[in-house]
């Protein structure tokens, strides 16, 4: 077997005093798609956002332990450069308002200041869209702002201004919990055709949807990982108590 | 129901329809100061302003004509100074103000900006007298330019600290996971975003310095000549309003309405492209 893109290591972080993750070990596989699922205030978001180090922007932020990304500690690379491989997705669209849908997708580049020519622009942005699914609804109106599409396509397009960066990993923090149902299916449909192409973390509160769309699942606990293993196992037969009684509904 | 109460009743609603009345007759007269004075400005002023008014220099007592072109220059310039004090830092102050709301200093820069806001600008005028003018030794359109300045500095931190504050985190979050670096962050998409509340402090801080008098007394002085030197006295529009209104000569006054129509256009122009501004780019979150 091939050897894991991130594996996450002794892991603990910290808010001041409030400890929120501890002693997290996990490993993830290259172009899987990994669910992290439990109840809310169990720290998922927190540790996927320890994974592109986003959860330094909290006051008093405090980590220990490893996360490796092809065997290089995060936490010894430069921020800037972590983000740069590990794209993310928030749980409400937030596309610049500022900028029309051609914009938002390059916007990795053209706020970084990284000169592409227009070729390659051109290319990045039919080639980011294409692989999000909005190329075809936006092809003829690049140029408008991107704050005018729905909900569920502003969130594809926040995807495709992810993957403009060809991230080795794509991190998504709940990403259809602020859409209707349709778009839900649609980014579900999305996901499950992209983690072909790149490694896809993503928290939900949904357990139906963690058990269509993911290879493997992480069940977290009040800050403690409970379970983790290939996602079918999990659901049909899970080895730990508060497992089971979380998946069928018991408590979270 | 018995009489009395149906009196009651009655009563309260004769209060009722008094109060309103009383609530429409007051808002009204409110706005009637207002145009009375833009009628007598009109009034008065408008008959002394053609071409030779705006773009000639003033001429000597009883000599007809003559025009304020050096109070419009001199205006211009002392707001362009102003301006140049202002901005930068303001903006600046701004910035750290809604990047660092719980920290102590900007909870001191705060408070100080309120305090700065409240003081007199007669006392403005008098600490940039001191600061400038006797540190360079004479009158200078720079020494008002930053009295101006420091009155503009208050109304500019304000508007762009409360305008940033209303640009969603998630907008931040957004760029940052991009892996773009906070500097560029803010000046690429947190400012952009509050462009639209910043112009238009910038443009009231303006308005709002445009017609000040007592804090260029000692500063910029007045200059009856051009002047468009920086290091010597200059004129504006309510230095040449305050010193023909207050002289002996009936021609004089009639060229300090026309001053004063110039000056109130002005402001009135600058709040009307304040009100545009804000509507056309306004972003929508």
């Amino acid at each position: 077997m091939e050897s894991p893109i991130l594996r996450i290591e002794n892991f603990s972080a910290a808010f001041g005093e409030n400890t929120v993750l501890k002693n997290i070990n996990l490993s993830f596989s290259r172009n899987t798609l990994t669910a992290i699922i439990g109840p809310s205030g169990c720290g998922k978001t927190t540790l996927i956002r320890c994974i592109n180090r986003m959860h330094e922007l909290t006051p008093n932020a405090r980590v220990s332990g490893k996360i490796l990304l092809d065997n290089q500690n995060i936490y010894d690379t430069d921020p800037i450069i972590v983000r740069r491989q590990v794209g993310m997705v928030f749980q409400r669209p937030n596309p610049f308002p500022t900028m029309s849908i051609y914009d938002n997708v390059v916007a990795g580049y053209k706020l970084n200041g990284i000169k592409l020519s227009k070729e390659e622009m051109d290319q990045t942005l039919e080639e980011s869209l294409l692989r999000a699914g909005l190329w075809k609804e936006v092809k003829d109106s690049l140029h408008r702002r991107g704050t005018f599409l729905s909900g569920g396509q502003q969130q594809r397009l926040c995807i495709a201004r992810a993957l403009a960066m060809h991230p080795e990993i794509l991190l998504l923090d709940e990403p259809t919990s602020a859409l209707d149902p349709k778009s839900t299916a649609h980014i579900e449909e999305l996901v499950s055709e992209l983690k072909k192409t790149v490694t896809i973390i993503q928290v939900t509160h949904n357990i139906a949807q963690a058990a269509r769309v993911s290879d493997s699942a992480a069940f977290l606990y009040l800050g403690e990982l409970v379970e983790f293993g290939v996602t079918e196992k999990m659901f049909t037969a899970p080895k730990d108590k508060r497992t089971d009684e979380y998946l069928t509904g018991r408590f979270g | 129901m018995n009489r009395m109460a149906e009196t009651a009743i009655s009563r309260r609603i004769r209060v009722d329809k008094l109060f309103k009345a009383l609530v429409i007759i007051l808002s009204v007269s409110s706005i009637v100061p207002m145009f009375l004075i833009l009628f007598m400005i009109v009034k008065n002023g408008v008959s002394v302003i053609d071409w030779q008014f705006i773009s000639h220099l003033p001429k000597p007592v009883g000599e007809a004509g003559g025009g304020i072109a050096n109070a419009i220059w001199g205006t211009l310039i002392l707001i362009g100074l102003s301006f140049v004090f202002s901005v930068p830092l303001g903006v600046l102050g701004g910035i750290f103000l809604s990047e660092y709301r719980e920290s102590k200093l900007a909870y001191l820069i705060r408070l100080s900006v309120e305090i700065l806001q409240g003081i007199p600008s007669i006392v403005i005028g008098i600490i940039a007298y001191v600061w400038v003018v006797m540190a360079m030794g004479s009158f200078s359109a720079l020494s008002g330019g930053v009295a101006l300045g420091i009155m503009m500095l208050p109304v500019i931190v304000m508007a762009t600290e409360e305008t940033l504050k209303l640009v969603p985190d998630s907008l931040r979050e957004a760029s940052l996971a991009l892996g773009v670096p906070y500097s560029r962050t803010i000046m690429k998409v947190i400012l952009p975003a509050g462009l639209s509340g910043i112009l238009s402090g910038i443009l009231l801080g303006i308005a709002r310095v445009a017609g000040e008098t007592a804090p260029l007394l000692f500063t910029a002085f007045g200059s009856p000549f051009m002047n468009l030197n920086i290091l010597k006295p200059i004129n504006s529009l309510p230095l040449t309003i305050f010193n023909y209104a207050t002289s002996p000569y009936p021609d004089w006054h009639a060229l300090a309405w026309g001053a004063s129509f110039v000056l109130i256009a002005f402001v009135l122009g600058l709040n009307l492209i304040t009100k545009l501004v804000t509507k056309r780019w306004k972003v929508q979150f």
